[in-house]
């Protein structure tokens, strides 16, 4: 069932802060195998000019994600996430994401789509630190797979 | 904040170097874990055959989380990355034995832009498949 279009341009409220751990930067760089000490040296981090360590690029994921279900969720929209494939992601940050940032999650609904039965849904997600600033913007496509025939 | 490549020193054309990640059944139990997606076509078997797939197959996000490696890993500085975008174009099937799979990943300079940021495309295959489309990063460099 084609999603319904009303629901283009609708934000859901901005998620309770997500505070990013040390720890938590060095389980996630240790499981993509990336060994640059910026991840886990406050001293390296420090040297190229951060107050503390960093996040790899994709670490943000884990968070839009999450804010991201609660779209993925709302009964109102009626997505079937059973048959949803990640299509597309893409990121514009304007610094890293770093350690001690307590970051929220706003997430829009930029577009709805329907293609040979497959429902598409574009899902922005604006992430913002303690002070309102701008961190990060992740874009994820989701396409929802059309039902087999019975 | 301090990309120990020079913009002046790049070229539209300029390669890379490549890399390859090794990605086994452990890899993806370990990446589950740390990134919290526990969704179980990445590490069940029977799960992942009953949905459609030939296999187990990798995150998504794992395979972006590689590829970038080779423009963070050439710049020094991870936080010098602008934009990073992606589509996900085939699986990285992940078979259970001891070497898994491999993600091979070139890239080269697409275009050299304001500010000392330069475009870098993205290639990323397994098997011979490409596993990523419009794979590009922006990033800001010395």
């Amino acid at each position: 069932m084609a999603l319904d279009q009303s629901f283009v341009g609708r934000s859901y409220p901005p998620t309770a802060p997500y505070e990013v751990g040390r720890e938590k930067i060095r389980e996630f760089a240790e499981a993509i195998g990336d060994a640059n000490p910026v991840f886990t040296d406050t001293e390296a981090a420090k040297a190229l000019g951060y107050p503390d360590v960093i996040a790899p690029p994709t670490f943000v994921f884990a968070i839009t994600f999450k804010a991201a279900g609660q779209v993925i969720a709302d009964p109102q929209l009626g997505l079937d996430y059973s048959r949803v494939v990640h299509g597309d992601q893409k990121f514009a940050y304007s610094r890293p994401v770093r350690a001690g940032d307590r970051l929220a999650v706003t997430s829009t609904i930029e577009a709805i789509k329907s293609l040979a039965g497959n429902d598409i849904l574009d899902i922005r997600g604006e992430v913002h630190d303690e002070a309102g600033e701008h961190v990060v913007t992740a874009w994820t496509k989701l396409v929802a797979r059309a039902a087999e025939e019975a | 904040m301090t990309a120990k490549v020079s913009f002046d020193e790049v070229e539209v054309g300029t390669e890379l170097p490549p890399q390859e990640f090794p990605v086994t059944r452990a890899t993806l139990v370990q990446y589950a874990g740390a990134s919290g997606d526990f969704n179980p076509i990445h590490w069940n078997e029977r799960f992942a055959r009953e949905v459609g797939l030939p296999d187990v197959i990798a995150h998504g996000m794992f395979t972006m989380a590689e590829a970038v490696r080779v423009v963070t890993d050439w710049t020094g500085d991870p936080g010098a990355v602008v934009e990073y975008g992606v589509r996900f174009t085939k699986p990285v099937v992940v078979p259970d034995d001891d070497t898994g799979a491999l993600i091979r990943v070139t890239a080269k300079v697409a275009a050299k832009l304001d500010d000392r940021r330069v475009r870098v495309d993205l290639t990323a295959t397994s098997e011979g498949q490409k596993v990523l489309g419009m794979s590009r990063a922006v990033v800001r460099l010395a």
